[in-house]
């Protein structure tokens, strides 16, 4: 790691005046994904702010519309609520395969959605279910916030300080995992929402996750894994590497669409 | 340099460190800790799991700055005094353990496993939760066996607050 | 038995430590003064070094020293070697180009030692080797070893054609023979996949220079501190053989990784001296990857002739095998004696003829990793027999047992003389464990749920017990292959046994004490087990190749058949009886017939007082030494059955049965046996379904870490089942042939046949990631469509 000054700010507003003043600041919070970069010295901040200390990106809060997740709030707290399990029960079991236990023990669905890694889970949840992300400045919809590898739609210094969900009629996430890294190879979320169906893809795409709309169509007509018999993704703007190539993955985006519409008409 | 403080073990430490200092560089060389290993560099390995105020979390992926505060549980500290937690007893009594080097992070991944899952947790489940340990001896056979047996014992011993 | 003795599940005396955070490994210690090297290492596969830029890092805070190739040359350090020398077809001796410890002139590897920096902490020494400036011009580099012979690229000048030798054994003009009146060949061509060890604890050293006694301690994770002692001094010149003390303590694993002398423990220990303080290295887990020494990687064309019957004729495999950059310590002897000789299986195959060409590339060294050789050989003969069986249309456990070798002791064409063992035995215990006769319904049953259900066999040789000394020695080794041991019993009763194998996950404190136990008769927490010392142990080979039990072992009951002899000498004293009327048993000399007797700590402490006899008849003291050269190989030989079920939606292979049965002849502590078995299986699945090390065709190293490179998790596995048949053998005192790797030669294939039976066809490589068996469903599915 290269030198670091590091500042443990106790509120939203001190960390957001730091981050103001301090030259070449980032923010740090579960660390899963920025620690392991300092570390082989791919990236050197020459400060870091730890949000780990602020009380108000803690916390869920359930209202008859949506599940309100606080940034800081770590993957096994989402996996095992109450309120996320009841309400939004694909939520949880997304965050029940991210990582491994002590992972979840740390990381964040901030710090998750703020990296926006290609291969990470909670991307697909937020599209998946047209999530809306709230930062210290605005809200933004889950549509306009990912942009690409590791791109989003926030600012120099914006801080995410929590992310609602709307409540879904019906949802499933099915994962294929990396085998080594244990991220998705393909993860697909569907939901099935007031008017309208939701396909969200993440570790397939060469630009990170993306709504799959052919099948949100099929399944907008009828919401059965049926629907999605002999569609299949192409394999154009898919990643390919050692672990698999873009035909691969293509494919699978179709069996993981299809288990995942299964995991959701199965609940109850 | 910045200054720390924290509890582990049961005591308070507090030392001026480094930033970058990891937690587990933190126990390993401040404390002199060593039980606590390093067998990769992307928080994948789990040889460094500790318990950061009784939650399993993987030392080489936190700075020793973010425990201010915190209650940490490293494998010296499980044992109550010359006897040995159940789960250290099931290790050796069922032969999960070969080099020894990944036993501490299995270990303490074990008990915080059978804190959230209870004790009369199955195999496929034990498994599953040691998706981020990874042993390269046993071919997890026994290891398995051990976590399955502690976890009973853990139930039938009286349950020690062990610093945590 | 009694219950610390002879084939008792002892617990294991080594484990309060382990459990309690408490062991000690190399990077646990910490040496007063000691400062930090981090290595810079080469970013190309293939670059002459124009000029070395170090006046940024040597002014760089905390630097103490910048050290590069001139400067090991200017102190006349020799190069690394390796201790096998192999003798080409045409006589030639195999072309070992120069591998020294940091790179003179040229980087053959990425990840090649460049430079090291000395620095008071390990940060500073990262900083100032990030300002280091080297001048580099790249050259063509080569990877693919089927490409090697042809390449444009050479990595050195030594072997103009990347070829370090064109090796072979058996009868060519024999094998012909058989083929040509062979009733059905089968013919495949196989890969095997290029892995990286991955112990869990990551090499590391510590060098310490004492100018006062002029001496040197080398702390290191090794398999084998004497070799590493001899090497260190003998030929790379570092100091005096008496001058190099080398610890080996807690060591975290080595599969074979941890026997070879590196460059980094070399620059510690030379550096240490150079800048006046102790130098520590750890690996970090990336560097392990890119520089520790590699397995495997062969291509293989291989072939099985049989005759009408389905009985075997013969076997012809040429084989080129991948040594890397440089040749690693063992490197030449894995692809060609530890390999050839195997190829007869648990076969009675009258002709057997195998090439192998060992190449250079330029990637990390490749040398022996669990098993080393024996894998390699296991799964050409068990993938050969398996499809043969196949395209027969016979029962692959049938046409087994119709070519098992029934008669002992066996001469196969390839060298080794089999002493002992049963083979049908092991079958027949294996198929009534995996309850194979109701495989069928299984099968179906799958079926139903869109699952494809395959089994597979490997019925797998080895050999161990590495090895008689003269017969290692005709065959090229620098060494011999013996063990030393000696039993040191003090004037209480209590002994401490020293010992030249070294213990790095495999239990020795308590299996050897089991013996002592078992034969002395002294409780076994008395009994301490020295290793990993050469200061305190006087030699030793070393433990590999699963020699410890069978070689280490040897050597202590050699010892401890002189400490009873020398026992009996002062019980007769002590007794007032003639020596030739004492016996020892139960842990009590007797006169013969009497009830007169004594307990053997009675004895130990009668002879170090001495007052029972004089100097002139008998020497004081009981301690007793022993060197033991095996006679023969030992032969551990077993049956393991793979299940697995694969789901041809996605490709995931889930293995659901595993049966394994093994004879290792006898056995001291079935619980560690047992524990080697699971072991070596998870790495041979690993090998099957998960790891390979991936080059591009630049060299660079895609599966540097734990992101790409797939180690197997608890959840890859069933439990297993293991079951034990023993034919004790007859080629040491203790009858056990060594259990290590059994594991790790016997499972790639059967996991390979299982999937290829659940497929309908052959063609899938290692490893069987979801993604190729996905493919290779898709051909199965297209098959069936056509057909």
């Amino acid at each position: 790691m290269y030198a670091f000054a590091f500042h443990r700010p106790t509120s939203l507003r001190q960390a957001a005046s730091l981050v103001g003043k301090l030259e070449d600041a980032k923010f740090i919070a579960g660390g899963h994904t920025l620690l392991p970069t300092m570390k082989q010295r791919l990236a050197g901040p020459a400060n870091l702010i730890d949000l780990n200390a602020i009380p108000e990106l803690a916390g869920i809060e359930r209202s008859a519309r949506a599940v309100t997740i606080g940034a800081l709030t770590r993957h096994a707290e989402v996996a095992e609520s109450k309120d996320v399990r009841e309400a939004i029960p694909a939520l949880a079991e997304l965050a029940q395969m991210i990582g491994d236990p002590a992972v979840r023990h740390r990381g964040t669905l901030g710090g998750s959605v703020a990296n926006n890694d290609p291969a990470a889970d909670y991307p697909a949840a937020c599209l998946g279910l047209a999530a809306t992300i709230v930062t210290n400045k605005r809200k933004i919809a889950a549509d306009d916030f990912f942009k690409g590898l590791f791109e989003t739609a926030l600012e120099e210094g914006e801080i995410v300080t929590r992310v609602s969900f709307p409540i879904p009629q019906r949802a499933g996430y099915m994962k294929f995992r990396n085998p080594a890294s244990r991220y998705a190879l393909v993860g697909v979320f569907v939901a099935k929402r007031a008017g309208e169906v939701r396909v969200a893809v993440t570790g397939a795409g060469a630009n990170g996750v993306f709504r799959w709309k052919e099948a949100e169509e099929r399944l907008k007509a009828r919401f059965a894994a049926k629907s999605l018999v002999g569609l299949s993704h192409s394999p154009e703007g898919l990643n390919s590497d050692i672990h698999a190539d873009a035909q691969y993955r293509a494919h699978l985006i179709g069996v993981m669409a299809r288990r995942a519409v299964e995991a959701a008409s199965n609940r109850e | 340099m910045a200054a720390v403080s924290m509890t582990v073990n049961g005591r308070s430490v507090t030392a001026d460190i480094d930033p970058r200092t990891l937690l587990v560089q933190f126990l390993r060389e401040d404390l002199r800790l060593t039980g606590t290993h390093v067998g990769c560099d992307t928080s994948q390995c789990g040889a460094c799991v500790v318990h950061l105020d009784g939650k399993a979390v993987k030392a080489c992926t936190i700075l020793a700055l973010q425990c201010e505060g915190a209650h940490v549980t490293t494998i010296e500290g499980l044992a109550n005094g010359t006897e040995l937690h159940p789960m250290q007893a099931a290790f050796r009594e069922h032969h999960g353990l070969q080099c020894g080097f990944c036993t501490p992070g299995m270990i303490m991944t074990a008990v915080d496993l059978v804190n959230r899952k209870g004790s009369d947790v199955d195999e496929h489940t034990i498994r599953h939760e040691l998706e981020g340990n990874l042993c390269r001896c046993t071919g997890y056979h026994n290891i398995v066996k051990a976590i399955a047996a502690g976890a009973r014992a853990m139930a039938q011993a009286p349950l020690r607050q062990a610093a945590e | 038995m009694t219950a610390t003795g002879i084939g008792a599940p002892v617990r294991r005396k080594e484990d309060q430590r382990f459990v309690t955070g408490t062991g000690r490994y190399v990077d646990d210690l910490n040496r007063p003064g000691q400062a930090y090297a981090y290595f810079l290492r080469s970013p190309h596969a293939h670059a002459a070094i124009r000029r070395i830029d170090k006046a940024a890092a040597l002014a760089s805070p905390g630097v103490l020293a910048v050290l590069t190739g001139e400067d090991l040359a200017a102190d006349k350090i020799g190069n690394l070697i390796c201790g096998w020398m192999i003798h080409s077809k045409d006589g030639t001796p195999m072309k070992a180009g120069p591998h020294p410890a940091l790179a003179q002139g040229k980087v053959r590897y990425v990840g090649d030692h460049v430079a090291v920096v000395i620095a008071e902490t390990l940060l500073q020494a990262k900083d100032a080797a990030e300002a280091i400036v080297v001048d580099y011009e790249v050259l063509p580099a080569v990877v693919d070893p089927a490409e090697a012979q042809k390449s444009q690229a050479q990595v050195h000048e030594v072997a103009p054609d990347n070829t370090v030798f064109r090796w072979h054994l058996g009868d060519k003009a024999a094998v012909d023979q058989a083929f040509a009146r062979a009733k059905h060949i089968t013919k495949l061509s196989l890969t095997n996949n290029r892995l990286v060890p991955n112990a869990m604890e990551p090499r590391a050293a510590i060098g310490e220079y004492d100018p006062g006694t002029d001496s040197f301690t080398l702390y290191t994770t090794s398999q084998n501190p004497h070799v590493a002692r001899l090497v260190l001094s003998a030929f790379i010149g570092i100091a005096p053989e008496h001058k190099l003390r080398v610890i080996a303590p807690d060591v975290g694993g080595g599969f074979g990784s941890k026997i070879f002398i590196y460059a980094e423990e070399t620059v510690c220990l030379w550096a240490a001296r150079k800048i006046g303080r102790p130098v520590k290295w750890n690996a970090e887990r990336t560097e392990a990857f890119l520089a520790d020494a590699h397995g495997r990687d062969h291509v293989t064309e291989a072939e099985m002739a049989v005759d009408e019957d389905g009985r075997i004729l013969g076997i012809r495999v040429s084989t080129i095998a991948n040594l890397g950059a440089y040749l690693s310590t063992f490197a030449s002897s894995v692809p060609t004696y530890l390999y050839a000789p195997l190829l007869s299986g648990p076969y009675d195959i009258p002709a057997i003829y195998c090439e192998v060409d060992g190449v250079y590339t330029n990637t990390a060294p490749v040398d022996a990793y669990r098993g080393a050789g024996r894998p390699e050989a296991t799964f050409v003969v068990e993938r050969l027999a398996e499809v043969t069986a196949r395209q027969l249309g016979m029962d692959p456990a049938k046409f087994r047992k119709k070519n098992y070798i029934r008669n002992f002791p066996h001469q196969t064409p390839v060298i080794m003389t089999y002493d002992v063992g049963d083979y049908h035995a092991s079958l027949e215990k294996a198929l009534e464990l995996a309850d194979y006769k109701n495989f069928g319904k299984r099968k179906r049953e799958s079926a139903r749920r869109g699952k494809l259900r395959g089994i597979g066999f490997s019925s797998y040789i080895e050999a161990c017990g590495i090895a008689p000394s003269q017969a290692v020695g005709s065959l090229g080794a620098g060494v011999g292959l013996w063990e030393s041991a000696e039993v040191r019993v003090n004037p209480t009763g209590s002994i401490e046994v020293l010992t030249g194998s070294h213990s790095h996950g495999q239990g020795h404190e308590t299996t050897f004490a089991q013996l002592v136990s078992d034969r002395l008769g002294v409780p076994i927490e008395n009994i301490t087990i020295v290793h990993g010392d050469t200061d305190k142990v006087q030699f030793g080979m070393g433990t590999y190749g699963s020699r410890s039990g069978a070689v280490g072992m040897s050597a202590i009951a050699k010892a401890i058949d002189k400490v009873i002899a020398k026992g009996k000498k002062v019980a007769a004293h002590v007794l007032e009886a003639s020596e030739g009327d004492i016996e020892f048993k139960d842990g009590k000399f007797t006169v013969v017939g009497t009830d007169k007797s004594a307990a053997f700590g009675d004895i130990a402490l009668q002879a170090y007082i001495a007052h029972k006899f004089s100097g002139q008849e008998l020497e004081p003291g009981l301690k007793e030494g022993a060197f033991y050269d095996p006679t023969n190989f030992t032969f551990p030989a077993g049956v393991h059955i793979c299940e697995v079920e694969i789901d041809p939606e996605t490709g995931m292979t889930s293995i659901v049965n595993w049966t394994a049965v093994d004879d290792f002849g006898v056995v001291i502590n079935p619980m560690i046996v047992e524990g080697q078995v699971h072991g070596g299986i998870a790495q041979g699945v690993g090998q099957a379904l998960h790891e390979r090390a991936v080059y591009d065709a630049s060299g660079q190293l895609l599966t540097a870490s734990y992101m790409d490179y797939q180690m197997p998790r608890a959840e890859d596995f069933p439990p297993f089942t293991v079951g034990m048949t023993v034919t004790p053998c007859p080629s040491n005192p203790l009858g056990v042939k060594g259990c290590g790797e059994a594991g790790a030669i016997a499972a790639p294939a059967a996991v390979i046949n299982a999937i290829t039976d659940a497929l309908g066809h052959e063609d899938i490589a290692m490893p069987a990631t979801p993604h190729a068996v996905w493919r290779a469903a898709q051909k199965s599915q297209m098959r069936m469509a056509a057909e």
